[in-house]
């Protein structure tokens, strides 16, 4: 059985950091229900990415909403609020992410929905916290990204500061969600209690950099120095980092640079025995590095480098690795379809449960899909 | 706070490094009582990894203690029939079993999932691996960079001239982690409804391609490899002006915005005139206008402006600026951890809130064995039974 068999989930939230939540609870086995408003419905739809659409929709929209339902209600119109309380009562899970207050105006506060139905798990992500003079600032991935100090760890020292390119902060946040989600079901189902349960970009965006924060906060405040050449990560020694060679790139992490001078047979870096300078001179190593990779084809580096159990490997773009068996053998591919005839191919959630991968035929509904449907469902 | 939803529960935690431990990490900030079970003389590996060379006062690192507060140590050697007999005991009156050994190396002591069925049919066994339990892949080492470069996600940020540029945070292994704790708590939740235990598993490189889950389906229907903007890139998919750019002193990150509210609000002529379809396939020239223009004024002068006019857009901050800022103050992110010798450390908390409540955690890293003959005592390990 799926492991959240009978479990509903409401979901208000627009976007990727919730309805990411929404999308893992889904996964599991749960109802997932979103409400959206009449006409536009979630944002996400009409965010078009790259010049890739899908019937007038964003692929990402489909990709994030995917076997879930559509209910679509005017939240300030009198009846429609109530059809959503009916539904509240019934249901085991509440998510949205709107900005602070939002919810209270609704009449959809923690405190009124509690009373509505006091074993609910209540979950809302917000940008920065409920509280505090960043409260009301649109809470976006990149913006957090940069708020957060994440721009300063990836690439080259001389480069800009560098965003990650996936939106790391909406996909942890909505991540810890789910956590903090289902540790309160759990407890729900000992105590029959619900919870609040909230989280916040900005939180999520720092507990992504616990390592490297407590190093800054115990390290007199230094603040992180990306490597000049090669950056793989501002506080590990060379090699770590992606070099070219003649026909490509390679990865190296974390290794010995006298057992790579040796393997490498690359006499210019003999000299650097001392385990304390492949922090300190991480540019002079790297750089000696990068100019005698390019010598030879990846593939040749890597014949030398596997057999040594070094930690390294080829870089793969899209194309290049899904042709590989180690992608392929995964079956992280599933295809997924409207009720309206319209397929998409996309992942799979990345969980597998007692054996088995997690998979569902069904692809993102249409706006207001499923209200004659939930209707009946929950007698509302 | 005064209650935890996990509390009562127990996490063997046989990991290293960071995937497995960040997920037992987060069980333990929950509630959980995790117990590490770690070699005798080394343990986890990770006490001996240092990064920028910052070491606690007990010889383990910085990092490890980073990762491994709130948690406990029993030292066990697997290979030892007595000591492998008390784990066996500890698995017994466990919830949950977590590893990320290589496939196989479990099966070899007898601490596979059939065998440790038998010992407690309710158990949920855990796992972490590099590429999955198959295919040519399996054996290779399972280390977050090399995830990031086989995955394609090191074309994701930079420029399009650029080299491969990954993520200089180890995200494998955290996505990775937190989708382990998403398993292991949907399949408690499933224990306590059906009192049936379940075997949950993760590779690293799934969770990573789950993680590209929006670029990849992209990719799968549109068939052209993501392209990251010749500038200011900050995502392949996205139209300008979304990236970071630089002003007259340090940096400013805008987001998603209609190019010509943009231009009006920034008084950028230049901008204005251009074709509003074209904020896609003509995003570098957008993205090089608006260079120029943001270079002169100062951060706070632009980013006023566009917060007036409601489009998203924040300064760029570096965690020396942030720690002063109020906004990060009133969060209490902080929390500061007791080493058993003593030393304090700072470092931070729980991202999430219960019930309006922070979690906090003074407890420290376990030294290596610390809670060896407390366990013994406290379930009976050498009694034989």
């Amino acid at each position: 059985m799926n492991l959240l068999e009978d479990l509903v989930v409401i979901d208000f939230s627009q976007f990727l950091s919730g309805p990411s939540a929404g999308l893992r609870l889904a996964d599991m086995g749960a109802q997932v229900i979103k409400i959206e408003k009449p006409y536009v419905g979630d944002v996400c739809r009409e965010l078009y990415v790259s010049d890739v659409m899908i019937q007038g929709e964003s692929t990402i929209f489909h990709a994030i909403n995917r076997n879930k339902k559509s209910y679509v209600a005017d939240l300030k119109v009198k009846n429609d609020l109530l059809k959503i309380k009916q539904l509240i009562a019934k249901a085991d899970v509440l998510i949205h992410n709107f900005r602070p207050g939002v919810m209270d105006r609704l009449g959809l506060s923690y405190t009124v929905v509690k009373a509505l139905n006091s074993s609910i798990v209540y979950a809302s992500i917000s940008g920065y916290g409920n509280e505090g003079p960043w409260k009301d600032l649109p809470g976006q991935d990149l913006l957090l990204q940069a708020a957060s100090g994440m721009t300063w760890l990836s690439n080259d020292s001389n480069s800009m500061p560098t965003a990650m390119g996936v939106a790391v902060v909406d996909i942890l946040a909505g991540a810890h969600l789910t956590q903090g989600i289902l540790a309160s079901l759990f407890e729900r189902a000992i105590k029959g209690e619900g919870a609040l349960i909230e989280v916040s970009l900005f939180e999520s965006a720092l507990d992504f950099q616990f390592e490297v924060l407590t190093c800054f906060l115990n390290d007199s405040n230094q603040l992180p120095v990306r490597s000049a050449v090669n950056n793989g990560h501002a506080y590990i020694s060379a090699p770590y980092g992606i070099y070219k060679t003649s026909d490509g790139h390679l990865a190296l992490a974390m290794g010995n640079i006298v057992e790579l001078a040796e393997l490498l047979n690359c006499k210019a870096l003999q000299g650097y025995s001392d385990s304390k300078n492949w922090f300190i001179l991480r540019d002079e190593i790297k750089v000696i590095l990068a100019a005698h990779l390019l010598s030879q084809s990846t593939e040749f580096w890597l014949s030398v480098l596997i057999p040594a159990d070094i930690w390294c490997s080829d870089v793969l773009n899209y194309g290049q690795l899904i042709q590989e068996q180690g992608y392929k053998q995964l079956n992280m591919e599933q295809l997924v379809t409207t009720s309206y005839g319209l397929n998409i191919l996309t992942t799979r959630c990345p969980i597998r449960v007692d054996g088995q991968i997690l998979t569902s035929p069904i692809g993102a509904p249409s706006l207001g899909e499923h209200n004659e449907f939930i209707d009946q469902q929950f007698l509302i | 706070m005064s209650h935890l939803p996990l509390k009562g529960l127990t996490v063997l935690e046989f990991s290293q490094y960071l995937s497995g431990p960040s997920a037992g990490l987060r069980l333990a900030d929950l509630g959980a009582r995790v117990i590490k079970i770690e070699r005798p003389k080394v343990g986890d590996a990770c006490r001996q990894l240092a990064i920028k060379d910052l070491w606690a006062d007990d010889g383990s690192s910085l990092l490890f203690h980073t990762i491994n507060r709130n948690k406990e140590s029993f030292s066990a050697d697997l290979k030892n029939s007595d000591d492998l007999q008390c784990v066996k005991k500890l698995i017994k009156e466990a919830d949950v079993v977590i590893h990320n050994f290589r496939p196989g190396v479990m099966e070899k002591i007898g601490l596979d999932y059939d065998c440790v069925k038998l010992i407690n049919a309710k158990i949920i066994y855990a796992t972490v691996s590099g590429f999955g339990n198959e295919g040519p892949w399996k054996d290779r080492p399972g280390q977050d960079l090399l995830l990031q470069s086989l995955s394609g996600l090191v074309y994701t940020s930079g420029n399009e001239k650029d080299s491969p540029i990954p993520f200089g945070i180890a995200i494998a292994d955290i996505i990775c982690g937190a989708h382990l704790v998403q398993g292991i708590l949907a399949a408690l939740v499933r224990r306590q409804k059906k009192g049936v235990g379940a075997l949950i598993e993760l590779s690293l490189l799934e969770s990573l391609l789950d993680f590209q889950f929006e670029l990849l389906t992209t990719y799968f229907n549109g068939k052209q490899l993501p392209k990251r903007s010749a500038e200011n890139n900050a995502h392949p998919l996205l139209s300008a002006p979304y990236g970071i750019y630089s002003t007259l002193d340090g940096h400013i990150a805008i987001a998603m915005a209609n190019i010509h509210l943009l231009a009006s609000t920034l008084h950028c002529e230049t901008l204005a005139a251009f074709p509003l379809q074209e904020a896609f396939s003509n995003r570098d020239e957008v993205k090089i206008i608006l260079s120029k223009h943001l270079a002169s004024q100062a951060s706070t002068y632009w980013v006023e402006k566009l917060h007036a006019a409601n489009i998203w857009a924040m300064e760029v901050l570096d965690w020396s600026k942030i720690k002063e800022h109020p906004a990060y103050k009133i969060l209490q992110m902080e929390q500061t951890v007791k080493t058993a010798n003593g030393k304090e450390m700072i470092t931070t908390r729980c991202p999430i809130r219960i019930n309006g409540q922070r979690l906090f955690s003074s407890s420290p890293a376990p030294q290596l064995g610390a809670d060896n003959n407390k366990l013994i005592e406290e379930f009976s390990l050498k009694n034989s039974a």
